[in-house]
């Protein structure tokens, strides 16, 4: 018992501190595809519902493909191609130097592509439940497109949109256990080294199964508070 | 009809539609229709120019078994969870504190915690426990990388199936319940003639994605020494560093998904013909 | 016109303040290594690389008056990252084959040693051959001349595949392979180790030239020409000079650099 409590300590000794540090990777690295997930899933939904074919289209082939691969594809081929990718460009264009891909740009450029795919079908849905009363209402105001959509149709929006999207950072906080494939030190890759170096296989990945249901439980009751806060102004029926 | 109609006033052609105008949508649209063709033409000129018929020869076949490996390896394993999450789906739905807790815990952990994490924990943390399970006689099961798999996916695709499952009977309505009580069907009956049915229509549309989930999931056991495509795709990489592995285990992997959604589709319209108006 | 002369002066001083840049002495390299492969190159708890790859390439930037800083990157992706520009050479005991060469260029070997197969020490198997490991599993690391040696020369057992040697050590002790092929100086001093005393080694396989090649050298990007050159140079200089001996009787009691 003391040995693992050694283990467990922070400090040279303890893998805590390591621990601690995959914990910060892996909450930064969701937060950060967070914002860029949901801008381009709301471009995305807006390009769904357009009355312009040529734009349903290209969204929808965009949504087709980034569900249809597996993350862990998309991680590769975001981190091994993007970077031979834009050497590519860059040579065709002429231009020298290097634009480094880390792994933590990598994980976040595809974790967000496959965030957006999704979000993009809750914004969808989410729209289609907005009365279009709603925007006849402000148009008949004389309010123009952008203020009709971030005064009146917005607010409702992410208040429709909340539980799937809630659903969807649930999922986020579980693929990001996934870039530990390309050497970022997020949880799952920080115990499995630990494991590895201390043959303690089954207490560090117990480690990291308790910190992700930590981190889902918080999750899910700042979750709870948004969509309780969203639903003060509805009438009790 | 009239003297209006026919007399004064022939029949017209309907006037010509407006031309469209190039609004922002159709600029971006034709753009990004655009940009989606130049990938594609790019993407196949790539394949060609890369197309190697060593490397075909060499690694078509061990990508064939990969691919078999991958289709195996998921379909028993949603069989199998198809089966555990019967159990847990009346547990989550049981009035007893105990079994009602048990069973919410089990779909909270399995849900709540990477596969990957998931599969770690079972694959490198049993090993750990050799000696216990070879007095017990599972270690001969849980040697092999393949079965640490089948379990990991196995709990799994049951916590998910276990939640579809009770969401589609919650959203049979209460009135078919109360019907086959009036009718003096037991509890036993009603669920399987009566509730079942209804509910695996509902559940129709939720099993598809979880099969498809679980297609793309399973790329991760390549990570534990199996050979699946995943595997087999990162085998050929680690030995030509030619990125088109990567590419083609891509297009088999849509090819996978795409067919199954279409098909998936087809069999609930099939399915639901009755409920179309 | 005042704009554009501006203009033209201010890109002229930036051409020169970059020509003065490339003239200067202290040539700043990029080491790519695995660290994960002891004795040769590891990561210690502190963060700190240490290994035989490390100090010859410490010893071998000094004689190139090189300024090197050393950057890690897991073993799988190592070759992507040189050719991404993550760094300028690969010092991490990467064996020169043809089929490596068709990617990146080597310098001379800086060092050559066998490859090895190591069991549990309760094991059966007896002959480290194709028969003696028919319907076995064997473990190597994925992307080395040792996977490859096992793919083709010892084809009947079943091969599996691992990220780092930490991965095949941890199966071999849990009993799930039977054998593991890595560089003999590896296993031994994993075996010489408390996790190595779960096994012992059976037998060193003979170096065959066309899968394990000439032996290590390093690795940088196509028509590095010059940084070859001088790569080649210093370890000339670092062979003459005896640090090369130096460095390896640190570590090894056998001469590695082989014939």
């Amino acid at each position: 018992m003391d040995s693992y409590l050694t283990l467990l300590s922070f400090g040279d000794q303890g893998w805590s501190d390591e621990i601690a540090w995959g914990v910060l990777v892996t909450v930064t690295l969701a937060l950060a595809t967070l914002p860029v997930g949901l801008f381009i899933g709301f471009m995305i939904a807006l390009g769904k519902q357009s009355e312009e074919r040529s734009l349903r289209t290209a969204a929808d082939i965009y949504t087709t493909i980034f569900r249809g691969l597996p993350e862990l594809l998309t991680l590769f081929i975001v981190y091994y191609g993007l970077q031979i990718g834009i050497q590519l460009i860059l040579k065709l264009v002429g231009l020298q130097g290097a634009i480094e891909i880390n792994s933590f740009v990598a994980g976040v450029i595809s974790l967000a592509l496959v965030f957006s795919s999704y979000a993009s079908e809750v914004f969808l849905s989410a729209f289609r439940a907005i009365p279009k009363g709603q925007y006849e209402g402000g148009y008949a105001l004389g309010l123009r497109h952008g203020t009709v959509m971030k005064k009146i149709v917005l607010p409702q929006l992410i208040r429709i949109a909340l539980p799937g999207l809630g659903n969807l950072w649930m999922i986020l906080l579980k693929d990001t256990a996934l870039v530990s494939a390309i050497g970022l030190t997020d949880i799952l890759r920080q115990t499995g080294i630990a494991a590895r170096v201390t043959k303690e296989a089954f207490l560090f990945f117990g480690i990291a199964f308790i910190l992700y249901l930590v981190l889902a439980l918080i999750s899910s009751i700042a979750l709870n508070r948004l969509e309780a806060q969203g639903k003060r102004g509805e009438q009790r029926q | 009809m009239s003297y209006v109609t026919e007399t004064l006033v022939a029949a017209q052609p309907a006037p010509p539609p407006p031309p469209k105008a190039w609004a922002a949508a159709r600029i971006s649209g034709t753009l990004l229709m655009l940009f989606w063709i130049a990938a594609l033409a790019g993407l196949v000129f790539y394949l060609y120019t890369a197309w190697d018929i060593d490397k075909i020869e060499r690694y078509g076949p061990k990508f064939l078994s990969g691919l078999q490996t991958t289709l195996t390896l998921v379909g028993i394993s949603i069989a199998l969870g198809a089966v555990l999450s019967l159990p847990v789906t009346l547990g989550r739905m049981s009035k007893n504190p105990v079994i009602g807790g048990l069973a919410f815990a089990y779909v909270y952990i399995f849900r709540g915690t990477p596969l990957i994490a998931q599969l770690f924990l079972i694959y490198y943390g049993l090993g750990s426990f050799r000696e216990q399970l070879q007095a017990v006689g599972l270690w001969v099961f849980f040697r092999d990388a393949w079965n640490c798999a089948l379990f990991a996916f196995t709990l799994n695709t049951a916590a998910y199936q276990a939640e579809i499952l009770r969401g589609a009977i919650d959203s049979v309505p209460r009135g078919q319940w109360e019907g086959a009580e009036a009718l003096g069907l037991n509890r036993i009956q009603t669920f399987w003639k009566i509730i079942l049915p209804q509910a695996l229509i509902v559940a129709l549309r939720p099993y598809g994605n979880e099969i498809i989930l679980m297609i793309k999931g399973s790329a991760i056991v390549a990570l534990v020494t199996v050979f699946d495509l995943m595997g087999e795709t990162r085998r050929a990489f680690s030995r030509t560093y030619d990125f088109q592995a990567y590419i083609w285990a891509a297009v088999f992997y849509f090819v996978m998904v795409e067919a199954l959604r279409i098909v998936w589709e087809r069999l609930e319209a099939r399915l639901t013909r009755h409920l179309k108006r | 016109m005042r704009f554009t002369k501006g203009l033209m002066a201010a890109a002229a001083s930036l051409a020169l303040t970059f020509g003065a840049a490339q003239a200067q002495d202290m040539m700043k390299l990029k080491i790519g290594t695995e660290g994960a492969y002891p004795p040769f190159n590891n990561l210690e708890s502190d963060g700190s690389l240490v290994g035989f790859d490390i100090d010859i390439a410490k010893a071998l930037c000094d004689e190139m008056k090189a300024d090197c800083e050393f950057v890690t990157q897991d073993w799988d992706g190592i070759i992507p990252a040189l050719l991404a520009g993550k760094f300028d050479a690969i010092i991490a005991s990467m064996s020169i084959t043809e089929e490596r060469k068709e990617k990146v260029d080597f310098t001379n070997k800086y060092y050559n040693t066998p490859p090895a197969i190591a069991v549990p020490k309760d094991s059966d198997i007896t002959e480290a051959s194709d028969a003696g490991l028919s319907g076995r599993t064997i473990g190597a690391q994925s992307s080395t001349t040792h996977s490859n040696y096992a793919e083709e020369k010892l084809s009947s057992a079943e091969l599996k595949l691992y990220p780092t040697p930490d991965e095949y050590k941890l199966d071999i002790a849990s009993g799930r392979i039977d054998a593991v092929i890595d560089d003999v100086i590896v296993l031994s001093e994993w075996l010489k180790s408390d996790d190595g005393a779960c096994c012992k080694l059976l037998a060193t396989l003979p170096i065959d030239p066309v899968i394990n090649g000439e032996g290590a050298g390093i690795a940088l990007r196509k028509g590095e020409d010059e940084l070859r050159e001088k790569f080649n140079a210093a370890i000339e200089a670092i062979r003459a000079n005896g640090t090369y001996k130096e460095i390896n009787d640190k570590y090894f009691d056998v001469d590695v650099y082989g014939d």
